[in-house]
Parts: C-alpha cells; sequence; structure tokens
C-alpha cells in the first residue's frame, strides 16, 4: 500500500530491512560503557550493540543474564551519532517494548542473555523498531523472519573468542540457500516443512539466491582475518562481541578488523591491518564447553 | 554511443542496490574502493551506509582527496542518504572530526529526522521527473536544511513535522538525495544521474581530450 504524499508510514518492512540494507560491509561492536561506544565510532563501527557485560562476562560470571540498565543504554546513545542496538532476552517482549521506548535503532533478540519464553520467540513484526536474530541454519533463519525479523545474524558461540560455530552455521546457511535453487515447485512444498518455514519465505529465497534479509555473522569473531573469513563465507557484515574490548589494544584492533571487513578479498591488507594488535582475547575451546553453557542451543 | 563507466564507492553500504540500478539503466559499473580504481570513471556514486565509517574509511585508504579534486573538477556524482552527507560542504550534528568530500554548496543535518523508529517511507514530486511521484524511503535520513548557490531544489518533504524539508537537491552534475531510491526498485533518478554522465561524457567529447577521473587539471 503506497502512502499518500501527507502519510509518512513508520515502521513498514522496508523501512526495517532497508536499515540493516545500510549496515552492509560494516561492523557493529558491542560496548559496555560511553567510552567504549566512542572508541568504536572513532574506529569505524558502523553501530554499537550496548550491554552490561560482553558475552564472555556473563560466561565467567554465571547468573541469569537480562536487559541492560535503560540508564547504561540512554548514556551510549548519547554518546555517539551511529546507530545504536540493544539486546532483549529471547521471548521477552516487555523488555523489547522498553527498548523501543529507549529509542534504540534495532533490538537483538539474543540468546547470549538467558531466554525468557521457551516455547515463543517475540511477535517482531508488532514493533516499530527492527529486530536482528540469530540463527544457526536456514530454518532457524527463515522462521524468525517469519515473525519479522529484518536481519539475521548467525549464531556462533558468543564469549568463546573461538570461530568454528560461526563457520559452521554460515556454511549451513550457504549450503541451505544453494540447495533451495536446485529444487522445483513439488519438492520446495518438502523443503518448507523440512525447515520447518512458510513455504512463501522457501519459495522467495529459491528465486532470490540469497535471504530476503541482510544476513551477518557474529559469534566468536576476533581477528581480523576471522572478519575476512565470514565475509568469504557470504556474510554481509560482522558482530564483534568480546573480541574486541576484551583483547590488549581495544582502538586498534577495532579499527583493523573494520578495514579487513572492507577488504574482505585482500590479503594484502588483511595481513597489513593484522600487524602489532597486541594480545587477542583469551579464546575457549568451544568442545570442551558443557550443553548447558552454549548460547548457541538457546531458540529454535 | 559510448557506454559510461559509473564507479560505486565500496567501503560500506548498500552497494549492491545502486550497482543493479546503474547497470539496468545501461552503465558499465565499478566498484571503487582505492584511488586507482576511480581512474577511467566518468561518474561516481556514494551509496547509503554510515557516513562516518565510509568518510573514516575513505580517509584511510587515500580516497578522499582523489575523490574531492574528481567532483571538484567536474565529475558527476550522485549520493543517497549517507551519500548526501558526503557530499555536502557542511555538516550539522555530525562528529568534529568527520571527513567529508564536498561538491555540494549545501549544510547537511546528519540524522535530522531522529533515529530509527521515527524512519519512514512516504511519497516525494521530484522536479523534472515523469510520472507518478517517487516512493521514498528515509532511514534516519539527513536533509538539506540550507542550499545556497546555484543548487537547485528537486524535492520536499510533504506533511508532517518535516514539511518542506529539503531532501533532494542537484548543483551542475552532482545530484544528491535523502532517501534511497536504490531500494524501491524505481530507477528514474539513477537514469536522471546516468543521463547526467553520458551528457558530461559528449560535452567532455566535444572539449577535446578526456581525461582520466581524479585527474583534476585541464578540466574546467
Amino acid at each position: 500500500m503506497a502512502p499518500s504524499p501527507d502519510q509518512a508510514a513508520t515502521g513498514t518492512e522496508l523501512v526495517k530491512r532497508g536499515m540493516a540494507e545500510q549496515l552492509k560491509g560494516g561492523v557493529i561492536m558491542d560496548v559496555v560503557t560511553p567510552e567504549q561506544a566512542r572508541i568504536a565510532e572513532d574506529a569505524g563501527a558502523v553501530a554499537v550493540m550496548a550491554l552490561e557485560r560482553v558475552p564472555a562476562d556473563i560466561r565467567v560470571q554465571g547468573g541469569i543474564a537480562r536487559m541492560s540498565d535503560p540508564d547504561m543504554i540512554q548514556g551510549i546513545i548519547d554518546a555517539v551519532s551511529i546507530p545504536v542496538m540493544a539486546k532483549a532476552r529471547i521471548g521477552h517482549f516487555v523488555e523489547a517494548q522498553v527498548l523501543q521506548s529507549l529509542g534504540v535503532d534495532y533490538i537483538d533478540e539474543s540468546e547470549v542473555l538467558t531466554p525468557a519464553d521457551e516455547a515463543h520467540h517475540i511477535d517482531k513484526s508488532a514493533f516499530t523498531v527492527p529486530f536482528v536474530c540469530g540463527a544457526t541454519d536456514l530454518g532457524e533463519a527463515l522462521r524468525r523472519i517469519s515473525e519479522g525479523a529484518a536481519m539475521i545474524r548467525s549464531k556462533g558461540e558468543a564469549g568463546t573468542g573461538n570461530v568454528v560455530e560461526a563457520t559452521r552455521h554460515m556454511r549451513a546457511l550457504r549450503a541451505g540457500i544453494r540447495r533451495l535453487a536446485t529444487l522445483d515447485e513439488t519438492e520446495l512444498f518438502v523443503a518448507a516443512k523440512e525447515l520447518r518455514a512458510p513455504v512463501e519465505l522457501v519459495r522467495e529465497v529459491a528465486r532470490l539466491g540469497k535471504l530476503p534479509v541482510v544476513l551477518f555473522t557474529a559469534g566468536g569473531l576476533a581477528t581480523p582475518a576471522d572478519a575476512a573469513m565470514m565475509m568469504q563465507l557470504g556474510a554481509e557484515g560482522v558482530f564483534v562481541g568480546s573480541g574486541i574490548f576484551k583483547s590488549g589494544d581495544p582502538a586498534q584492533r577495532a579499527a583493523a578488523i573494520v578495514q579487513a571487513t572492507t577488504f574482505f578479498d585482500d590479503a594484502d591488507v588483511i595481513a597489513k591491518v593484522s600487524r602489532g594488535l597486541g594480545e587477542p582475547m583469551v579464546g575457549i575451546n568451544v568442545a570442551t564447553l558443557p550443553e548447558s553453557e552454549r548460547f548457541a542451543t538457546r531458540g529454535w | 554511443m559510448n557506454v559510461p563507466v559509473i564507479g560505486v564507492l565500496a567501503l560500506q553500504g548498500d552497494v549492491r542496490e545502486h550497482v543493479a540500478a546503474l547497470r539496468a539503466e545501461g552503465a558499465e559499473v565499478r566498484s571503487v574502493r582505492r584511488a586507482d580504481e576511480l581512474t577511467g570513471v566518468d561518474g561516481i556514486v556514494v551509496p547509503g551506509g554510515e557516513s562516518t565509517t565510509i568518510g573514516k574509511l575513505a580517509a584511510r585508504f587515500g580516497l578522499l582527496e582523489p575523490l574531492r579534486s574528481a567532483v571538484r573538477s567536474g565529475l558527476p556524482a550522485y549520493g543517497t542518504c549517507a551519500g548526501m552527507v558526503l557530499l555536502a560542504d557542511r555538516l550539522l550534528d555530525a562528529p568534529p572530526d568527520q571527513p567529508t568530500v564536498g561538491g555540494l554548496d549545501v549544510t547537511v543535518r546528519r540524522n535530522a529526522f531522529g533515529r530509527q523508529a521515527d524512519s519512514f517511507e512516504s511519497t516525494v514530486r521530484f522536479a523534472g521527473l515523469d510520472g507518478p511521484p517517487l516512493q521514498a524511503v528515509f532511514i534516519r535520513a539527513p536533509w538539506v536544511e540550507e542550499a545556497a548557490g546555484d543548487v537547485e531544489v528537486l524535492g520536499r518533504v510533504e506533511g508532517g513535522p518535516a514539511d518542506g524539508r529539503i531532501v533532494a537537491v542537484r548543483q551542475r552534475n552532482v545530484v544528491a538525495t535523502s532517501f534511497h531510491p536504490e531500494l524501491t526498485g524505481d530507477r528514474r533518478v539513477h537514469a536522471l544521474f546516468v543521463e547526467i554522465v553520458r551528457r558530461h561524457l559528449a560535452q567532455e567529447a566535444g572539449v577535446g581530450t578526456r581525461r582520466p577521473a581524479g585527474d583534476e587539471r585541464g578540466q574546467s
């Protein structure tokens, strides 16, 4: 429905998905203070994710991880001119309402926080503010899009500094999309059933050869080379959580990851920006993580 | 007729959508991430994206000065949203050190309409375009606070709190829109830009030898 000239329509699908299109080729960084937000902006981040504890600390400290304090989010909104995102718990639609009321630019319905509902994700189409959601494979991505997600990211395994799960998820998403392109109309019905996703969305992906929304990567990225690898695997941009501010020289590492994301296909640039970055965050071997400590299995 | 070669600044943002629209309008399109990739382009598009990110990357990779001199010496340029910010001579509500390319004698206010919750779609009557008003999507969009000199105003917001605000401008070969025609599938603004590039090429061919873009000497 085209609005008449004097009727501006907010929160439309085009406005929500279009916002993510503007972030492509960029790096979104987790920050816990206004100072960190300014460092991220100076380094060339396209947006910051405001949160109280980065995933690495959530792992160490344990307990229930919830939406951040509104004061803390407001402080970051006031500190920078780039978009500010914030996380709500899976299924916690009131946290999402609060974040929308604070004026955040994107909500991440995130498995990094402790889920608030074990059966239902947030009805994201009911909001004016757009949502990004994590996915481990194509079916999960399409279920989130059908609920109204305007952007998808791989889940990876946040707070580990280990990119192996993000790699798994990006490859699974890519393989799933490629497979759909080879199917005929009858087979797409079966594929929709297997993917537990609406057939209209499955058809659209088969036709486009990509998701109908922007696809970023997240979860365990710690180096410029990690970011570039994900871009070569088909990500349209990257989230870096603990990887920047848990490292030895955050400003320099942040700038290096931004440059490696733009020049993801140029090994000379990646080599140059990878020099002398100091200590990366200390990593965790995902294989030794007990099931109960894995974030990626939250959500369905 | 020569096919015009148009570069799309590909440091960050919705590059792919501009590439597709320009190709569909008959241009040969190149991604530009390095200064040497500007050589031989007949026009440049600065896409939507995050203007602070694009500006910083352009400065870091030595693109800012070549872009500035190319646009100042007449290289046709079109910017959408962040691209409008980068083509503006003067900025409001921007970090004090935000680098820009400039070329448009305008003052642009960043994020003028507000945050993402205030982003909207509407229609804009665009001067000189045939057909119905353009569907226009504004995403954390800037507006032109003040247009000076020989800047033509091509479109304004109609109705609502921002009624009358300038959202499309042209100054000689430089065009900018606050909104994103690359996202809607209506290619009339891209067609207009390709036409500006073609005319500029024909003019230069008439004047004499064509010089590569980025070489500011000898062009008037």
